[in-house]
């Protein structure tokens, strides 16, 4: 028999409805490739087999039935940032210690309403602040991609690194994730995998641990686009839970894989080249062009002026509002509780010894860009720069432009434990240089592999679209996709 | 501007973080590197332009102001620490 795990999940949909392989078979094969890759890997904090069998074996009843989801039988890995009922929840942090919510997040709720199948709970950056998984309680996450010829452990990117990482070693058929400033792309990008965050209020936040509200979006990490189409579909929906939820029906995306680009405009903003990109990023941005213009879309090159100021402006909108989000983490209602020798003395020590490095430093500058004097110098000149960089968008999508293409990290995967990013912070946080735009703006944006820089590492390029225009996305990645070709890593694990 | 160390300690008594003095002063460099970093804002010309409130341009969606939820006192205690008859439990705060 063929290895079940390499199965796209459109192909094993197609079989499973064939009655060619079962549920069940499905999910064992990606429990035992799970057993056997994880103590490698560290991608899942905690497996759930058991209930998987249980889920899956539901499903074989269901395709038996002749009433099949959309999602039937295939096996998904879930980020620890969504709430599972009676299971570990915890964001990746030490503070939410044996949380098991008695709610379920309305996206996996999505999910399991159309078939799919939990495997576990996948790792993450804490509170998914960071872009290396690193900053994770349970040790960071491997990926599964290395340098030729080297044995270097390199980070799966971040926040989402788990779910990346679940992806490009076949952990998982798919991934849920999520992204506040490049948290599904750039680990996409880094593993040759594709990732979308569709626009601000497609998935619902319901029953997701808050980051920062303003900028978290659900979204798969698949891979390939027609996987990612067809896993976004299931996620989205309206939803009365979450306030900022957009009424608007979700689409078929997969119907819009295939469709001719003739008629597209795509955009190219010249300020998405920065000092030091290593000049193969530039050349695979140049080649994403070709081939763009070669499936018969127009190029044109704009201008999006107040980009470089998205990133510092993330730098406080996104701390100001964990701070408050996180504030409730005070070991009284959940979670860990560090006795004291009175009220504030426990929150003080709870809050100390549960929260990690990282989350100290955004609770602080949250904390501080909010604090009396300082509000305006810092969080309303933030939200007004906000302003403006979402205005660069809509001056280029009014000209006329269906979607931008940019390069999606300034640099293919780094080191664990790369010693020039964790002596200082804003070095790491330039990893989100060419994302962070999108989160500001509320827009979708997917992360598409598009080549292998000289040492064999993953590259991918980024497509940004007009709000709730996904599809544009899905129809043009496809084009990449099926120009660049798939990428899988060499097996060491 | 930058942060010295009295007012990084003000800011974690304000975040209910407990902070050593090792903490303090490498925290102290860590925000003033972020400090830095984020200055640059302040060449941004936001005359006459309103502060981002919503990214998409939607009205707050309002409920309908009925009882939808409740009678859930065992699921909501179920995750705390410290409970006694459905009550959160912490360190004496009335003397």
């Amino acid at each position: 028999m063929t290895d079940l795990t390499a199965l796209t999940i459109a192909e094993a949909r197609d079989q499973l409805k064939a009655k060619a392989i079962t549920a069940t078979e499905l999910t064992g094969a990606y429990i035992q490739a799970i057993e056997n890759a994880n103590e490698a890997l560290n991608a899942y904090i905690v497996t759930t087999p058991e209930k998987a069998l249980e889920m899956a074996k539901a499903s074989d009843a269901r395709l038996a039935a002749g009433n099949a989801g959309a999602l039937e039988g295939i096996p998904l890995g879930i980020k620890d940032l969504f709430g599972t009922e009676g299971v570990h929840t915890q964001a990746a942090s030490h503070i939410l210690d044996g949380f098991k919510p008695h709610y379920e997040s309305t996206v996996t709720a999505n999910l399991w309403a159309d078939g799919a199948v939990m495997l576990g709970k996948l790792n993450m950056d804490e509170f998914a602040m960071g872009s290396s998984n690193e900053s994770s309680y349970y040790g960071p996450v491997k990926n599964p991609w290395r340098a030729k010829g080297s044995n270097v452990d390199l980070v799966p990117g971040g926040s989402s690194g788990g779910s990346a990482a679940a992806v490009a070693a076949r952990l998982c058929a798919g991934a849920t994730a999520t992204d506040t400033g490049g948290s599904i792309r750039q680990p996409a990008a880094f593993t040759g995998t594709v990732g979308i965050k569709p626009t601000y209020g497609r998935c619902s936040r319901w029953g997701i641990v808050a980051f920062a509200s303003s900028l978290d979006q659900a979204g798969p990490i698949a891979r390939d686009v027609r996987d990612a189409a067809i896993m976004l579909r299931s996620m989205a929906s309206v939803d009365a839970k979450d306030t900022t939820s957009v009424d608007i029906a979700v689409p078929d995306y997969e119907a819009a894989i295939g469709k001719p680009l003739a008629g597209i405009k795509i955009g190219i903003p010249k300020e998405y080249r920065v000092d030091g990109m290593p000049e193969e990023i530039e050349k695979l941005w140049q080649q994403g062009i070709a081939w763009l213009k070669d499936a018969g879309a127009t190029i044109v090159d704009i201008s999006l002026p107040h980009t470089k100021y998205a990133l510092p402006a993330y730098y406080i909108v996104a701390p100001a509002e964990a701070s408050s989000n996180l504030a409730r983490y005070d070991g009284v209602r959940y979670g860990l509780r560090v006795p004291g020798k009175d009220i504030v003395d426990m929150y003080e020590r709870t809050r100390a010894e549960g929260f990690g490095e990282e989350v100290k430093r955004r609770i602080m500058i949250g904390t501080y860009v909010l604090s009396a004097g300082y509000y305006d110098a810092y969080y309303l000149q933030a939200q007004k720069v906000r302003t403006l960089i979402k205005k660069d968008f809509e001056d280029a999508f009014h000209a006329g432009v269906d979607a931008i293409l940019t390069p999606a990290t300034p640099s293919a995967a780094f080191g664990i434990a790369d010693q020039e990013m964790n002596s200082d912070p804003v070095k790491m946080y330039l990893n989100d240089i060419f994302t962070v735009t999108v989160n500001m703006a509320g827009l979708p944006g997917i992360a598409v592999p598009a080549g292998l820089d000289s040492r064999g590492l993953p590259l991918g390029l980024q497509l940004i679209g007009r709000p709730f225009d996904e599809e544009t996305l899905f129809q043009t990645a496809y084009v990449i996709e099926q120009a660049a070709g798939k990428f899988n890593a060499p097996k060491w694990w | 501007m930058s942060v010295d160390t009295a007012t990084v300690k003000r800011v974690a008594n304000l975040a209910r973080i407990a902070v050593t003095e090792d903490d303090v002063f490498r925290m102290t460099g860590q925000l003033n590197a972020i400090l830095g970093f984020v200055e640059q804002l302040n060449e941004v010309n936001v005359e006459g332009v309103e502060p981002m409130t919503s990214v998409t341009p939607m009205a707050m969606k309002k409920r309908a102001d009925v009882v939808t939820d409740g009678n859930k006192v065992a699921d909501i205690v179920a995750n705390a620490p410290i409970t006694e008859e459905n009550f959160f439990v912490v360190p004496k705060v009335v003397e």
